[in-house]
């Protein structure tokens, strides 16, 4: 009998603590099989962030730093600049990049920094317990907004890959879901473009993945992957918001 | 000798630090510190480093984390309220371990104070400052010519224990310009030792290596916090640094650190023509602190006397060196007042005589505050009110 999927090499065989059906291990996975397929695993350094992500610098099989919370990208910043042949990717949660890390993830990305980001929207604090995050939906219960999220007290929520595409430095931005086998796929190949663009020296990627956390939602994983459906892809919609295809130093070069 | 070049503090500061082979400055405008990034901003590039304005404090020390866990030699700088910002890195530094150096050239404070001189950072630089137990490594200059020296003895202590290293200096000393002559060759990065717990760039033929600070499996934590502590065992064992002046004959011993000592030092020779016999020690490491010499000093003097630009925070670390068995005595300048001689002259006699003038001590102060609360007793809200 022949094996038609392994374990990546890039994937310690550990037990994840992630709960069942939750997307942050589909995610890991991806990025996983994606450093095997580029042959960077030797060079990778995964920042891991403050959330419920905290431990994935257990499970990649790379050299890792667990920094402050929403610091990734300026910890994966000073990296990246004192060894530029480093591959250095931010792994965080939206309540880890889009409230306490926005400054950094802002200023990452407008700097234009050769690094890569992960950013799981789950459109609610998980680690802590299902708070609100600045991305939870209009309505959405949170232990912190029990009767749902009111625009008139917390404002809407915050649309990131299309914020930072106003920008000018950053090369790649792409919002992908992993709910489902076909999404799953497109999440795969956006994760293996950011990182190629990082290897390719194209400058800043940036990938949003669409995820459950049915524990904090109070729903079952099925259910949860409803409610990612019905609810959270209208506000948060699929696709690529930026695509450039060549690197800012290349375009100043041809006087673009 | 080296010949010596007129030279700003910030600058010699800056240029010790590229010559002891830092190759990584991340940092964020603030005064009175700004000529060591706009000095990195065209250096780092010459040498071939990096160098990152921050978008903030926070940012400017996470950078600093990430380079540092690669092991280059990596700073930071910053003023008082910007190295508030940095204590949530500086804690991180501390609990995964790393060696860096952080520069805060003091201002006055609290808040947003002043932008001259202080030196009122000195319990958050001496105790850790930032969450959790731990220490940095504190070296004090108090010369031009001592802040350019300093980055590499800094650099060095912080690899020897894996303890990041801070540099207190003020803004007198960032702003004033001396003779500056470094002490030591030009140190070439590529010729440091690897360093084996570093990350990046390749793990080829080398285990994986993880920077963290967490601990959350039962008894781990404590274990890395004890593990730690041996280190700050050595460090307080055998790296303690001070100098001494006049200390033979004194009756008077003079403890100050940075500016204040130097202002001590012509204070010392007024006492002196005047017959006093006052000497000084200057702690050159503030942590860790020279204590025990502090004590035997002080066992032959009539009178300790500190002079600080802080109500008595670094008096603090006297009074448990001294452990009572001779009085001490405060003479304080803060909110960005210099000390001058002729004051601390006069607070030197005061010490000695039992006289009060020149001396600060906060029970003095409750009388008055109390006098003018009664006369603010018809105040439409006397508790809060701000007198
Ligand atoms: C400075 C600081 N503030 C708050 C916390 C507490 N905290 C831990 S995880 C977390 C929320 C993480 O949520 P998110 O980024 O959405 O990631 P998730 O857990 O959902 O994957 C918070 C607030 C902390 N560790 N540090
Ligand atoms: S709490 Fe939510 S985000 Fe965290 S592991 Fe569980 S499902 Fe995933």
């Amino acid at each position: 009998m022949n094996a038609i999927t392994k374990r990546p090499e890039s994937l310690l065989d550990v037990t994840m603590h992630y709960c069942p059906g939750c997307g942050h291990s589909v995610a890991h996975r991806l990025i996983a099989e994606t450093m095997d397929e580029l042959k960077i695993r030797e060079r990778t350094v995964v920042v891991a962030p403050v959330g419920c992500a905290v431990f994935a610098d257990k499970y990649f099989n790379c050299d890792s730093i667990q920094g402050p919370h929403g610091r990734g990208p300026a910890i994966a910043t000073g990296i990246k600049r004192a060894k530029p042949d480093s591959i250095v990717f931010s792994y965080q949660g939206d309540g880890d990049l889009a409230s306490i890390g926005m400054a950094e993830i802002v200023h990452a990305a407008a700097r234009g920094e050769n690094i890569t980001v992960i950013f799981i929207n789950n459109a609610i604090y998980g680690m802590t317990g299902g708070q609100m995050a600045p991305t939870t939906l209009v309505g959405q219960t949170a232990t912190t907004a029990p009767k749902g999220r009111n625009p008139l007290l917390q404002g809407f929520p915050m649309n990131i890959s299309e914020m930072l595409s106003k920008l000018e430095s950053p090369r790649y931005i792409e919002r992908v879901s992993v709910d489902s086998a076909p999404n799953v796929i497109k999440a795969k190949k956006a994760i293996k473009k950011a990182f190629e663009n990082q290897v390719n020296k194209i400058g800043f990627s940036f990938v949003e993945v669409l995820s459950i956390c049915p524990t904090n939602w109070g729903v079952t994983p099925l259910k949860g992957l409803d409610f990612l459906r019905e609810k959270m892809m209208p506000q948060y919609p699929l696709g690529v918001f930026k695509d450039e295809k060549e690197s800012v130093a290349q375009k100043i070069q041809e006087g673009k | 000798m080296a010949e010596k070049v007129l030279m700003k503090g910030n600058e010699a500061l800056a240029e010790g630090a590229i010559r002891a082979g830092c190759r990584f400055f991340a940092g964020y405008p603030i005064t009175p510190q700004n000529e060591v990034p706009e000095y990195m901003s065209w250096r780092q590039e010459e040498v071939g480093g990096a160098f990152v304005q921050a978008e903030s404090e926070v940012a400017a020390v996470n950078m600093l984390y990430g380079a540092a866990a690669t092991g280059v030699r990596s700073m930071t700088s910053s003023s008082s309220p910007g190295v508030s910002l940095k204590q949530e890195g500086i804690t991180y530094l501390a609990g995964s371990d790393l060696p860096c150096l952080i520069v805060n050239v003091m201002r006055g404070g609290p808040g947003l104070g002043s932008i001259a001189g202080g030196q009122a950072d000195y319990t958050q630089a001496t105790r850790g400052g930032g969450n959790g137990d731990y220490r940095t490594i504190v070296l004090a200059p108090f010369s031009v010519e001592e802040l350019g020296n300093f980055p590499k003895k800094a650099f060095e202590l912080s690899e020897k224990y894996r303890i990041p290293a801070m540099i207190l200096a003020d803004g007198i000393l960032g702003q004033m310009m001396e003779g500056m002559s470094y002490n030591f060759e030009p140190v070439d990065p590529a010729a440091l030792c690897v360093k084996p717990w570093a990350i990046g760039p390749n793990t080829t033929g080398r285990k994986r290596n993880q920077v963290y600070s967490y601990g959350l499996a039962e008894g781990e934590l404590e274990a890395m916090v004890l593990k730690r502590a041996e280190r700050y065992a050595l460090v307080e064992r055998d790296e303690v640094i001070y100098e001494e002046r006049n200390t033979e004959d004194a009756d008077v011993l003079i403890v100050a650190y940075g500016i204040s000592a130097r202002a001590s030092i012509a204070a010392m020779e007024i006492a002196r023509a005047k017959g006093i016999k006052v000497g000084m020690i200057r702690p050159i490491t503030l942590w860790p602190f020279p204590a025990k010499r502090i004590a035997e000093l002080a066992s032959k003097v009539k009178a300790v006397l500190c002079v600080e630009m802080s109500l008595g925070q670094m008096k603090v670390d006297v009074d448990l060196a001294v452990n009572g068995k001779t009085p001490t005595y405060l003479h304080a300048k803060s909110g960005a007042f210099f000390p001058v001689a002729e004051e601390i002259a006069v607070a030197i006699e005061s010490a000695l005589n039992g006289k009060k003038e020149q001396l600060f001590n906060l029970a003095d102060l409750a009388e008055k505050a109390t006098n003018e609360r009664a006369e603010a007793k018809n105040a439409p809200c006397k508790e809060g009110a701000l007198l």
